[in-house]
């Protein structure tokens, strides 16, 4: 509780100059949005000042700022210009999407780096240990287009397993919901992956040459047992951490993986409003993303502490 | 967290001048594969100076006859949608991931390095702003700031160099301040300050060689990264124009054509592939070296 009253001033500060930051960098962009939006060329003036002054763009910027900021707050982040869609609605819309694809990903990463990195820090040094680290090596050269291209061509074109673009909703029916979205995943999946595993396998083998293993060992504990009982929680907060900071890898690969795939969610969105230059609505994404990437991590950082009795009473 | 995270995991610095840090580096035997590994990024690296001169075809001139043609046929590694030479198009591609590669992590190393050391000497107020505005920096997913980035600032060579450049300041700044803060401690840092040496002489002498080189060894696998970055936005059909072949877009270009001719995505992602990888192999390899322990940032 008292770490709590003590991040929470600095999570709020960083929020603030994040929505801050959010807001500069989308004002800034080049281009007068009423001169975008009445299309280029052709347009009088005057109906340019109009719009201009029902947009509010005649106002000065931190006006501006601190009305947007206000609004968004009470969880309006404005209608979009272009498409006359609220900006709130949109995300909302196509969160489930990402979602689903984010925590399918960070599971399959996990589900195939955990084993692994057992045997490889089990067998540390081993031939086995040595290819297991040598494919996650190279993974980490494989960009996540390129995964997703490689899974499209073996699993769609050559097996015809799954589909190769093309979304359906888990309400319409969970099977094909989940075979539409597995190649997505498994494009994300792979490239963390690697990381986790290779993190998780550099702790592990500093956990296991604890005093406390070689008492387990000593009292006759299977292996199996040493390595998920006692070597795997204490290994565990570093992948942790990472697994939380690398959820802006998993944001950033879900905009390119939802572009190739065809996928309606949140990284599309983004996408295609930079395309069109939709800036309130990519400020509003871009606040929205940002804002729950600090707060997950944040989350992160609180969990750790509860899990872990070492950080615990040092507090 | 994550600063505590990055910081133990740097620390590290050596007392020793730069001949025996290089008779350290080059001494002893890396083994076949470094060599291998080196030797295709010299490869690519001379692909990309010498492109204009090299024998090869015109990268933008269509063939409409060698459309989609395979490897080994009328093209030595195949021709695309268009009837274009691949050979001609890598190797002329290969300028665009070479010199934002470099300029990119240049950038960074420099403004990242400076503000890094300069935070972990003078600490106080400064490393605290500093680090506040890495962590805004670091909240926004990479590519979300960089395709505003490149929205804001265009899509020339450098731009995306800048742009991509900006991306890595809060790493090479996190890892300039941890070893400087292991490096103040140092005696010989001491013992400078005892003797009367300006600040900007211990900075120079003293700070910067021993915390010049673990910056420098993670350089070649950031270069890697900034390929990764680039291709991904050229895939998104964002980093340098048309008619200028990347590696990236000829990726993207190829994915139309997955189902009748696979090489036109495979050629081009091979290649990529093995330089990122030698990239990271021949850096992990020198940073082992130098025993720098920061492959998470």
């Amino acid at each position: 509780m008292r770490l709590l009253t003590r991040k929470l001033p600095w999570l709020l500060g960083t929020l603030f100059a994040v929505s801050f930051f959010t807001f500069m960098l989308v004002s800034l962009l080049p281009g007068d949005p009423a001169v975008m939006i009445l299309g280029a060329g052709g347009v009088s003036p005057e109906a340019v000042a109009q719009l201009r002054l029902e947009l509010g763009l005649d106002r000065p910027l931190l006006v501006r700022y601190f009305d947007w900021l206000g609004n968004a707050l009470g969880g309006d982040l404005g209608r979009s210009p272009m498409t006359g869609q609220s900006v709130t609605d949109a995300i909302l819309s196509r969160l489930p999407v990402t979602i689903q694809l984010g925590v399918m990903a960070i599971l399959i990463a996990l589900v195939l780096a955990i084993p692994l990195a057992m045997v490889s820090a089990y067998f540390a040094g081993s031939r086995l240990d040595r290819s297991i680290s040598g494919v996650g090596f190279a993974l980490m050269s494989v960009p996540g287009f390129m995964m997703a291209i490689f899974l499209i061509l073996i699993f769609a074109v050559g097996l015809g397993w799954f589909p190769a673009t093309g979304w359906v909703p888990l309400s319409v029916s969970p099977t094909a919901n989940l075979r539409s979205a597995i190649l997505p995943a498994m494009s994300l999946a792979m490239i963390e992956l690697a990381l986790y595993m290779r993190l998780l396998r550099t702790d592990l083998i500093d956990t296991l040459q604890q005093d406390y293993i070689t008492l387990a060992r000593a009292k006759g504990l299977p292996n199996w047992l040493i390595l998920t009982r006692h070597a795997l929680r204490p290994s565990s907060f570093s992948l942790m951490t990472v697994v939380g900071l690398q959820l802006g890898g998993v944001i950033s690969g879900a905009i390119i993986v939802e572009e190739i795939f065809a996928l309606p969610g949140v990284g599309r969105l983004l996408y295609q409003s930079i395309l069109q230059r939709d800036l309130l609505m990519v400020q509003g994404i871009v606040l929205f993303i940002a804002t729950a990437y600090v707060v997950v991590n944040f989350l992160v950082d609180l969990c750790y502490s509860l899990l872990d009795p070492r950080v615990r009473y040092a507090e | 967290m994550r600063s505590k995270l990055t910081d133990t995991g740097v620390v590290r610095s050596r007392a020793q001048g730069f001949s025996a840090a290089a008779r350290q580096v080059f001494g002893r035997g890396f083994g076949p594969g470094f060599w291998v590994a080196a030797g295709w990024l010299v490869l690519v690296a001379l692909c990309a100076v010498f492109a204009d001169w090299l024998p090869v075809n015109d990268p933008l001139e269509p063939v409409i006859a060698n459309r989609l043609n395979g490897p080994l046929t009328t093209n030595l590694l195949g021709a695309d949608g268009l009837g274009r030479d691949i050979l001609a198009r890598l190797v002329h591609g290969s300028r665009v991931s070479v010199v934002i590669a470099l300029s990119a992590v240049c950038i960074g190393m420099v403004i990242g390095g400076t503000l890094g050391v300069l935070a972990g000497y003078f600490r106080g107020h400064f490393e605290r702003g500093l680090m506040a505005v890495l962590d805004v920096i670091l909240a926004f997913p990479w590519l979300v700031l960089l395709l505003a980035l490149v929205a804001f600032i265009g899509q020339s060579l450098m731009a995306i160099s800048v742009a991509i450049g900006f991306l890595w300041i809060p790493a090479y700044a996190r890892v300039a301040r941890a070893n400087t803060l292991s490096v103040v401690q140092r005696e010989y840092v001491l013992a400078a300050r005892a003797m009367g040496a300006s600040t900007l002489r211990i900075l120079l002498r003293e700070v910067l060689p021993n915390v010049i080189l673990p910056v420098l060894a993670y350089g070649l696998v950031a270069m890697g990264l900034v390929i990764i970055v680039e291709s991904a936005l050229a895939f998104l059909g964002l980093s340098v124009e048309a008619p200028q072949p990347t590696w990236g877009g000829m990726i993207s270009e190829g994915k139309r054509h997955l189902a009748t001719a696979v090489h036109v995505a495979l050629v081009p992602s091979v290649t990529m592939f093995l330089t990122v990888l030698s990239l990271n192999y021949v850096g992990d390899r020198l940073r082992s070296r130098f025993d720098v322990r920061g492959s998470n940032l």
